[in-house]
């Protein structure tokens, strides 16, 4: 089920120069009655990208853009990596704000810091978090300020990203990597370490009768 | 003796249900408790229904509708939903349900009601257990000594299938508070505080324990509001040890186990507690006395003040960014910096939410109504009770005729105008003092303006038309 990310991949980034972007923003409430996992994209930071209310019926191509949201400038439209501030992805547990961002087209999102529900659900959608400091987001910042635009090249494998004569290493679980790298399917991936499950529970009944009925 | 291994409550809960490590280093956590609502859990089934298979413990899910119900008359069921996409995705959770022989507490029926609450109050929750659900306020049944966890939805799949959850241990925090609390400061107060303190990231990477003085004096209703905002603080999960409160409330509970077993029970339920002496990785104290009622001026819960005091300036604020989140949040609100937020109108009054929809929410309402009359500067108030037991409870109690005769609505159970999934929503620029946990922009509706408050500033805002000092 789940998308693998290549090794070593390039784009061009943006910067969203805001702390605590929670996931109502990232997908608002109204989006959430779908029941698929595609076609989020187009609604993707709703509030912010448009300057009216849209909801599941609308018809987005037809709505009033706003000129002032940086996803709207000619410069960014196809940028597939999101750069941004501390503790994205904050609040609601929806994994709908994953499945807005992949469908929008980005493949990475660089910040000082993620939520840590937001964390699971990216790894499980093959959309790949970096966390560096804060003093260098600062300096990408300066960088994309004066230069409008940046390419960036991300190496997963070695957990580097490069920009312009610059390098920066990045932690990743090795576990996460393995299924961003690979786009396993997780839930066949436990279900081969069935054995230490069944006999968990044979123990754990003998403990706690109760809660089996 | 001294103990040469002491655990935190953290580490017992982990080491009683770490079942394994996979190979790629991933840990695998049995998972006890199972709870499901509409939203999060289609796109779950479906995923089981393509892989073909079903879920592993039928007994251990429970499911109920509460984020997309409407809170007005349900007589007509599922036909009377006019939304078609909301009465879609209750329909689908029927299926789903149906299909694969999970018990629903369906619309109409009396224990429907706020997956958080109902719960606690059925007896699910119980303490050493292990609870997931595809929803960040999860973290509510930690005050019970559980391990409570928000999932994302790939995760409700994987749960479904597996039982188990993957993840790495977290961090230890500590947080203590001790001393009482003043007059009309209440346990929402105290988290909203909390997250003040020590800000919305304050706790990632962590499980939170709260004890202290303070905490052990909370009602179980009071430990559920602290529990259910350590989202808010970051953290995933929030938990209070169990005491004597804890097992006198679970006694009674129809699923809570009986006679015999619940001696058992309760013997296992009384090893979960942090040992003397075991490590925190991160450890923080306050006094409650500093504690006055709480309310929030931003579109962040960390961004929250005594109500005496004022609103922030821009030269509180150090970095760059967090003068520009400062400046974009008081422009979205429509506040000035400095200024006291009881200079501003209230539009609408929202007394409901995981956080403080249980009786004891109703009745600290109630108790400042009393016999007086709603401002004639509110458009709407209402009150939403977190379940069926809790609406039966409060009508029992006469609080449906303190809330109606002062001018509020009195609504059917469901998440309602905490995230406006249903029509219960704030119109654009409209100011509500709101029992629930995010004042997130477009939370409660499209350019609405959410206050963080506990039901008691909620009642008495309504009563004044904005937002007062109830502390003397």
């Amino acid at each position: 089920m789940n998308k693998s990310i290549s090794n070593i991949f390039s784009g061009e980034a943006v910067f969203l120069d805001k702390a605590n972007v929670d996931t109502d923003q990232i997908i608002p409430k109204q989006f959430l009655k779908s029941i698929k996992r595609t076609g989020f994209g187009p609604n993707l930071f709703d509030a912010w990208r448009y300057l009216d209310k849209g909801d599941l019926n609308s018809d987005n191509s037809k709505r009033k853009l706003n000129p002032d949201f940086i996803l709207n400038h000619d410069l960014y439209k196809s940028c597939n990596i999101l750069i941004t501030r501390e503790n994205f992805g904050c609040g609601s547990s929806r994994e709908h704000a994953v499945w807005a961002l992949t469908d929008y087209g980005f493949t990475t999102i660089i910040a000082p810091s993620f939520a840590d529900i937001f964390k699971n659900n990216s790894y499980k959608n093959g959309l790949l978090l970096i966390e560096i400091d804060k003093e260098k987001i600062d300096e990408i910042f300066k960088q994309i300020t004066e230069k409008k635009t940046i390419n960036i090249e991300v190496d997963v494998h070695n957990q580097f990203i490069y920009l312009e004569e610059k390098q920066f290493p990045f932690e990743l679980d090795d576990f996460k990597k393995k299924f961003l790298l690979d786009g396993i399917d997780e839930v066949g991936f436990t279900l081969q370490h069935q054995n230490k499950i069944e006999d968990f529970e044979k123990n754990y009944k003998k403990t706690v009768p109760w809660l089996f009925k | 003796m001294n103990n040469p291994n002491p655990k935190t409550l953290y580490d017992k809960l982990w080491d009683t249900h770490f079942v394994g490590s996979r190979s790629d280093n991933g840990d695998l956590l049995y998972i006890d408790l199972h709870m499901v609502h509409e939203v999060t859990s289609p796109q779950a089934f479906e995923g089981l229904k393509i892989k073909g298979i079903g879920p592993r413990r039928v007994d251990s899910i429970v499911a109920t509708v509460d984020h997309n119900v409407p809170t007005t008359d349900r007589s007509e069921g599922l036909r009377g939903i006019k939304d078609t996409i909301s009465r879609d995705q209750i329909q689908a959770l029927q299926i789903n349900c149906h299909d694969f022989g999970i018990d629903l507490i369906d619309l109409n029926d009396l224990n429907q009601g706020i997956v958080h609450v109902v719960g606690p109050e059925q007896g699910f929750t119980q303490p050493g257990m292990t609870i997931v659900c595809g929803d960040s306020h999860t973290s509510t049944h930690g005050a019970f000594g559980c391990l409570a966890m928000g999932i994302g939805t790939s995760e409700v799949e994987h749960v479904l299938a597996t039982q188990c959850l993957v993840m790495n241990k977290q961090k230890n925090m500590r947080i203590s508070i001790n001393g009482p609390l003043k007059k009309n400061v209440f346990a929402k107060d105290l988290t909203m505080f909390l997250i003040g303190k020590i800000g919305t990231a304050g706790g990632t990477g962590h499980v939170i324990e709260y004890d202290g003085s303070t905490i052990e004096s909370l009602s179980m209703e009071g430990r559920m509001t602290v529990c259910n905002m350590a989202i808010e603080a970051g953290a995933r999960a929030g938990m209070i040890a169990p005491d004597q409160k804890t097992f006198d409330y679970l006694k009674s509970k129809p699923h809570s186990p009986k006679g015999n077993e619940y001696e058992i029970a309760l013997e296992y339920w009384k090893t979960f507690h942090s040992d003397e002496n075991s490590n925190f990785d991160t450890v923080h104290n306050f006094f409650a006395e500093e504690i006055e009622p709480q309310v929030t001026w931003g579109t962040s819960p960390e961004m929250v003040i005594g109500v005496k005091d004022r609103i922030p300036s821009k030269e509180d604020y150090t970095s760059q960014t967090e003068r520009n989140n400062f400046e974009a949040a008081l422009e979205y609100m429509g506040l000035s910096a400095g200024d006291s937020l009881e200079n501003y109108s209230l539009d609408q009054i929202f007394i409901g939410s995981c956080t403080n929809s249980r009786i004891e929410d109703l009745r600290e309402a109630a108790e400042i109504l009393d016999g007086n009359v709603i401002s004639k500067k509110i458009k709407r108030a209402m009150i939403v009770p977190g379940s069926g037991l809790v609406k039966k409870q409060a009508e029992e109690e006469g609080l449906h005729e303190t809330f109606i005769s002062s001018g509020f609505e009195w609504r059917e159970p469901g998440c309602s105008m905490c995230l406006g999934m249903n029509p219960d929503q704030l119109g654009e620029k409209e100011r509500c003092a709101s029992t629930s946990n995010r004042n997130f922009e477009g939370r409660q509706g499209h350019l609405g303006r959410t206050h963080l408050v506990s039901p008691a500033m909620a009642a008495a805002a309504a009563l004044a038309g904005n937002f007062i000092d109830i502390s003397s």
